[in-house]
């Protein structure tokens, strides 16, 4: 029977065949839990009568948020999670690798066909992997960290055929805004978005990262891109995986069809204070930023960062007034751009490299901003308050159109540097 | 009891930002309800208050503190005409009723609310509003009183790969 990706996987898990709105108790591959959400799963767990973890293996725990630790109560939370993490035999990241997604993705602990969750929203970043992610509250990670298992709701799903190719110095991230703004915050809603088409297989797997990160800004429970060749190998080198065949049907039920053509796409800018309300960046040219914000689960990644450093080409300095802060996603990633040059580029330039983290992202840690501050990021978010005061203005974009704006001190297209 | 009328695509982190997610403790939590974007919120707020929203209530962030933050405050009850997927089942999963109503945007702010959970409506303003309760599987989480209680009683689950 025809299927959709999300309903093969469902139906590989369960041995027989499921579809959109059955609910199953689904094994699980792998629960994520990081420093401000796992605690509370912790104690969950106990409150469960939890005494032994499903499984240590399937386990993955890191610290992100707050490292390191920004004060007492992180630091408490810190040593809370790394008694856990002892007592159970659970193999503990801790604050030494990264952001979390980055981190799962680049430790090939996410592959094709996989159910995984995480308490974090964008968990759904593992589907550039091709796995089902989906993040969870710490109740239900509490149930997970005891039985391994959890209640879904198979969930419809909303086919994107994405084909054309990029204009220079626009990319996964103007589309994933351009999508956001098209579908709506909450237009896919317990559903999938399953992405496909010519741009998709052309998009390098930092850019398919960029955009299951945030089929959760559309309201989805997972955003997963078909696996092809690319991902195979992105997943066979950190990993022992036979690959297999996992493509929606044709003849799948999708809730919906759309197409859509990257060609004439222009950089994309989010507005405040919705990450839906999105704009072409010519609309919001000129608009004064106080700081500039490029890192994060969404584009934190080296590609992101050889992004801006392209578009900062000779330039030597960033423009006066503008705080840039450069959070490479993790380790891995920091020490790639730091063999390209591109860290001391930035320094030299006036960033702020900052150890990888959630930064300005968390809205807790560092890097916020103050009532009538303007800020643009290559975040996930632009909520009132997402980054400090609610009397701010966060606007979302790409790092390219990051970089021009940190170099003009105004939100710039990148095209035009 | 009164209502706490909210727009559309409210988001966790207007319920609880996130320089609070270090606390636990809903009663603390609840001190810092909607800082920022409706500080009266937490001065006011009263046991049995009810919360109301438009479409998407509780989008972005998974934080649980969200609605740990709302039965802190004395809210029981979450009245919306959509919810955000991951906050719906955080709030069943801890025992804050979501409860979704066609007519959430004809509620207005402070107006005199009262929940029947088992007649399936609101009164507002003497007014009747039909609800719709929780669906099956989560039925049951609910009349447990939330996810904990569920599962305390569960050595094993029976996942659909073995039942």
């Amino acid at each position: 029977m025809a299927a959709t990706i999300a309903e093969k996987i469902f139906s590989m898990k369960c041995g027989r065949s499921v579809r959109a709105g059955d609910v199953v108790m689904a094994p699980l591959d792998a629960a994520m839990i990081h420093d401000i959400t796992g605690p509370l799963a912790v104690r969950v767990f106990g409150e469960m009568g939890g005494e032994r973890v499903f499984d240590p293996e399937r386990i993955i725990m890191l610290f992100d948020h707050q490292v390191p630790a920004d004060s007492i109560p992180a630091a408490e939370n810190h040593v809370f999670m790394r008694r856990f993490a002892e007592e159970q035999g659970i193999h503990n990241y801790d604050l030494l690798e990264g952001v979390c997604h980055q981190v799962v993705m680049e430790k090939g602990r996410a592959a094709p066909g996989e159910i995984i969750v995480g308490t974090d929203s964008h968990t759904c970043t593992y589907g550039a992997a091709g796995a089902f992610a989906t993040g969870i509250g710490s109740t239900d990670m509490g149930f997970v960290l005891k039985f391994g298992a959890l209640y879904f709701r198979v969930p419809e799903s909303i086919l994107l055929e994405v084909d054309g190719v990029f204009d220079r110095r626009v990319g996964a991230k103007d589309l994933i805004l351009s999508l956001a703004g098209d579908i709506g915050a909450d237009g896919a809603t317990y559903m999938t978005l399953e992405f496909t088409g010519k741009a998709m297989e052309r998009m390098n797997m930092a850019g398919r990262m960029t955009c299951a990160n945030m089929a959760i800004e559309m309201g989805a429970k997972a955003g997963i891109v078909r696996p092809d060749a690319a991902t195979w190998e992105y997943v066979a080198a950190r990993r022992e995986i036979e690959p297999f065949d996992l493509a929606g049907d044709d003849d799948a039920v999708y809730r919906e069809r759309r197409h859509y053509d990257v060609t004439d796409l222009a950089p994309q800018v989010a507005v405040p204070h919705n990450v839906d309300n999105v704009v072409d960046v010519a609309d919001v040219a000129g608009t004064k930023v106080d700081q500039v914000f490029i890192g994060s689960c969404t584009n934190g990644r080296y590609e992101d960062l050889a992004e801006a450093g392209e578009v900062m080409g000779s330039a030597d300095r960033f423009a006066k007034g503008v705080r840039v802060i450069v959070i490479p996603a993790s380790r891995t990633e920091y020490l790639k751009a730091l063999r390209a040059g591109l860290i001391e580029r930035f320094v030299e330039a006036g960033a702020l490299v900052e150890a990888p983290c959630c930064g300005p992202c968390m809205g807790g840690a560092f890097g916020l901003l103050a009532p009538g501050e303007v800020s643009l990021s290559t975040s996930n978010r632009n909520f009132r308050g997402r980054q400090g005061s609610a009397q701010a203005s966060v606007y979302l974009s790409s790092p390219a159109t990051a970089m021009a704006s940190a170099l003009y001190g105004e939100i710039t297209d990148p095209r035009e540097v | 009891m009164r209502v706490w009328k909210f727009g559309d695509d409210i988001d966790t982190d207007a319920i609880i930002p996130g320089r609070f997610l270090t606390i636990y403790d809903p009663a603390e939590l609840a001190k810092h309800a909607f800082e920022g974007t409706r500080d009266e919120f937490a001065r006011d707020v009263r046991e049995g208050d009810v919360v109301v929203g438009g479409t998407n209530f509780g989008c972005g962030s998974s934080r649980e503190h969200a609605p740990l933050a709302l039965l802190g405050a004395g809210v029981r009850v979450v009245v919306a005409r959509s919810f955000a997927r991951i906050f719906y089942r955080n709030a069943v999963n801890t025992g804050l009723l979501p409860l979704v109503a066609a007519g959430a945007d004809s509620i207005p702010d402070g107006a005199a609310v009262s929940v029947d959970i088992a007649g399936g409506f609101v009164e507002v303003d003497g007014r009747r509003l039909v609800v719709e309760t929780v669906p099956g599987f989560l039925k049951e989480i609910v009349d447990a009183g939330g996810l904990v209680a569920y599962a305390k009683n569960l050595d094993e689950v029976k996942t659909c790969s073995t039942e």
